[in-house]
């Protein structure tokens, strides 16, 4: 009797076992993994964004009934604590995606992995053309890797675009020197601004290329103002605060016009003491501009909950959740090579534009598609302690103003 | 013009850099420490009086008195939980005493570095200057911040100078590190004496670090550079010896000025390495050392 009553309880048990997968799976999250470094301004936007969709997504009842888990790893910027993180997230924690880093070199280290764990990836925030471009070289194996943010080569069009009407139009600007940090985003964004400024009739006078751990810009601003440019065309986003309070503090004469990534989020005029004012920068959405009419709402609802605006990769990792959502819930499933049909068959309205990855053939494979009615940009001074959006001018919500230390031509 | 430019650069960045690196030396000289945490006590001092000045509308004077706070605290808890109970314990044999200090200073700076970096993120910050605008030097746009803190510098270096000789207290400070054990033997606290030499660090780390947020701007990232730095201005001037800190504070920064200014900024900490390692082979006492 003891027995039977044992093997009754064993049977249980195992029924127990065998059917809680079962329940399980029907409730089964979908999890985003997200690596990114959280003590960096761009880098703790993309966690906290991310979760902020996951909130919003799981509120409204989730992807087909599934709700969203967002899975955190801080990288410190580091690409082989991202690779690591990578892994754990594949093998360990079995997420379904990963949102990762603003930082090109830590994308690229994370790019192959991706392939080789059938992962799928997107970067909110890192720029190289060689993220793209690799996925173009080798589609089979890299196809899981998608560019959530621009290219550099987009980038710089997208300043000189806005050039046309800001340099040349008001700023009557005829010379440039293109000032950027070492590193790989900006290789190829040099490049292109060494070749569009001309075009736009803007003369590039040199090109200054700073290293990352510089403190005292003394000498670089020395040296510009002696080549007398008429506006500082730049590339910054590890280095930001301190060039801009020394170009401040220093009162060089020369306007700063470009991109500047620590610019895009609200804690830099704070961290500058305000030395940001008059600084022009690009930037995919902002928070006075509805790009979309999605745009506003988000950097209300990411002010309320972090106290501060989202840095640029908030916009784009907060697009990104919904996009996986999106194609999870088009494609039906989450396993990796569907999800990665879904995305490319993604056309949805985030909050910097309409998104859609242009396919296997193009220069840029997986990255997205820029022009009217997609893609386009903005360009926005911080002007008394608000980002006010310059241009386009239908977007535009103020003029350009400069600090009365900086002589422009008019 | 560039010669010029350079002269006054270089003087504001090496006076800084002395203030930094004289508290250094002399807690080498008195107790025998070698502050590894010494960067992230000045980034602290800096962060605090950017927190303080900005968040807590303390303005900016206000701001630069709380972060010179900041690394008093600091200080005295760099002492009171890292270096007494090492030099203290029974379990660590006294000729390891100090690679164990070392290792925890390095560790508590560590420490310290990223809990900066979790709570105030490692983008760089700027203390507001005490004096804003700028002063036409013969031809040279000098920020009167960078007036500011050569002078400030060379105020509390002066005043280091007339406690260390005018005072009873420095007096003592002074023979503790000549002969500690006479010290004793004479009735001394050798206990207060550390406890003083700590203060005075605090307070020199502190309006060094806060002058250096105004002037330049400070990352937690900065942390190693700065320990770096105060390290190679002491073991180039002598340890412990702080008329070589001062010194060999103006040789690295007119030494990185000229070579940001007439080579490139971003090989500027190259020459003053390769000196470093010419002076540990030719010189190993460095420039006025004792020992």
């Amino acid at each position: 009797m003891k027995h039977a009553y044992l093997y009754s309880l064993f049977g249980a048990a195992l029924g127990a076992a065998l059917c809680l997968p079962a329940t399980a799976r029907a409730a089964e999250p979908i999890k985003i993994g997200v690596i990114a470094e959280a003590a960096a301004l761009g880098g703790s936007a993309i966690p906290n964004a991310a979760k902020l969709a996951a909130e919003e997504i799981n509120a409204a009842g989730g992807v087909n009934g599934r709700m969203i888990e967002i899975v955190e790893y801080d990288d410190h910027s580091s690409a082989s604590d991202a690779v690591r993180a990578f892994q754990r997230a594949a093998n360990q924690d079995k997420v379904h995606a990963v949102i990762a880093s603003y930082i090109s070199e830590v994308v690229l280290a994370l790019e192959p992995w991706a392939g080789r764990l059938k992962l799928p990836l997107i970067t909110p925030g890192a720029a190289s053309d060689l993220i793209t471009k690799r996925v173009h070289d080798d589609y089979n194996n890299l196809k899981y890797v998608f560019h959530g943010y621009l290219a550099s080569t987009q980038i710089s069009d997208a300043v000189c675009e806005s050039g046309k009407d800001l340099l040349i139009g008001q700023m009557k600007a005829k010379t440039a020197v293109v000032v950027s940090e070492d590193a790989a985003w900006t290789i190829p964004l040099d490049e292109e601004y060494l070749k569009c400024l001309p075009k736009i009739g803007v003369k590039v006078l040199d090109h200054i290329r700073l290293s990352p751990d510089t403190t005292d810009f003394t000498p670089i601003f020395n040296k510009i103002e002696g080549i007398k440019p008429d506006v500082m065309v730049t590339g910054i986003s590890h280095v930001g605060a301190q060039p801009t309070v020394q170009w401040q503090q220093q009162q060089v004469p020369i306007p700063m016009f470009g991109v500047s990534s620590q610019a895009t989020t609200s804690t830099f005029w704070k961290d500058t003491n305000g030395a940001a004012e008059g600084v022009v920068f690009n930037m995919f959405s902002a928070p006075d501009v509805a790009v979309t009419p999605k745009t506003i709402p988000f950097a209300r609802a990411y002010e309320k909950k972090y106290g501060v605006t989202p840095a640029y990769s908030g916009y784009t990792a907060y697009d990104d959740v919904y996009m996986f959502a999106d194609a999870i819930k088009r494609g039906g499933s989450s396993e990796p090579d569907k999800l990665v049909d879904a995305m490319e068959k993604t056309d949805w309205v985030g909050t910097i534009g309409r998104i859609q990855f242009l396919g296997k053939d193009d220069q840029f494979t997986h990255g997205m598609k820029i022009g009217p009615g997609f893609i386009t940009g903005l360009m926005v001074q911080w002007q008394s302690g608000k980002q006010v959006t310059v241009w386009p001018a239908e977007a535009a919500s103020g003029q350009m103003k400069f600090p009365s230390f900086i002589k422009t031509v008019n | 013009m560039v010669g010029l430019q350079i002269l006054i650069d270089g003087f504001a960045i090496s006076s800084l850099y002395a203030l930094g690196a004289i508290g250094f030396t002399l807690i080498f000289g008195v107790s025998g420490v070698l502050n590894l945490s010494h960067g992230s006590i000045m980034v602290a001092a800096a962060i605090t009086a950017w927190l303080a000045a900005g968040d807590y509308g303390a303005g900016s004077l206000g701001g630069a008195l709380a972060g010179v706070a900041a690394s008093v605290v600091l200080s005295f808890a760099t002492y009171l939980l890292v270096v007494r109970p090492i030099q203290s314990s029974r379990a660590i044999p006294g000729e390891e005493k100090e690679i164990f200090v070392l290792t925890g200073t390095l560790l508590w700076g560590i420490m310290l570095q990223e809990a900066m970096a979790y709570f105030f993120t490692n983008s760089p910050k700027t203390v507001r200057p005490l004096i804003a605008g700028v002063v036409n030097i013969m031809g040279v746009r000098t920020p009167a911040n960078e007036i500011v803190t050569a002078v400030l510098s060379w105020v509390a270096i002066g005043l280091l100078w007339l406690l260390v000789n005018r005072t009873r207290a420095g007096k003592a400070l002074l023979a503790a590190s000549i002969n500690p054990r006479g010290l004793t033997l004479l009735g001394f606290e050798l206990a207060n004496i550390h406890l003083l030499v700590w203060a005075i660090y605090g307070v020199l780390a502190g309006i060094a670090g806060v002058l250096l947020g105004s002037f330049l701007g400070v990352s937690s990232d900065n942390v190693g550079t700065l320990t770096a730095s105060a390290f190679s201005i002491v073991v180039l001037g002598g340890l412990g010896s702080v008329s070589g800190s001062l010194l060999a504070a103006y040789v690295v920064g007119y030494l990185e000025t000229m070579t940001a200014y007439l080579v490139s900024p971003s090989i500027r900490t190259v020459p003053v390495l390769l000196l470093l390692v010419l002076v540990i082979y030719l010189r190993p006492q460095g420039l006025l050392g004792r020992r």
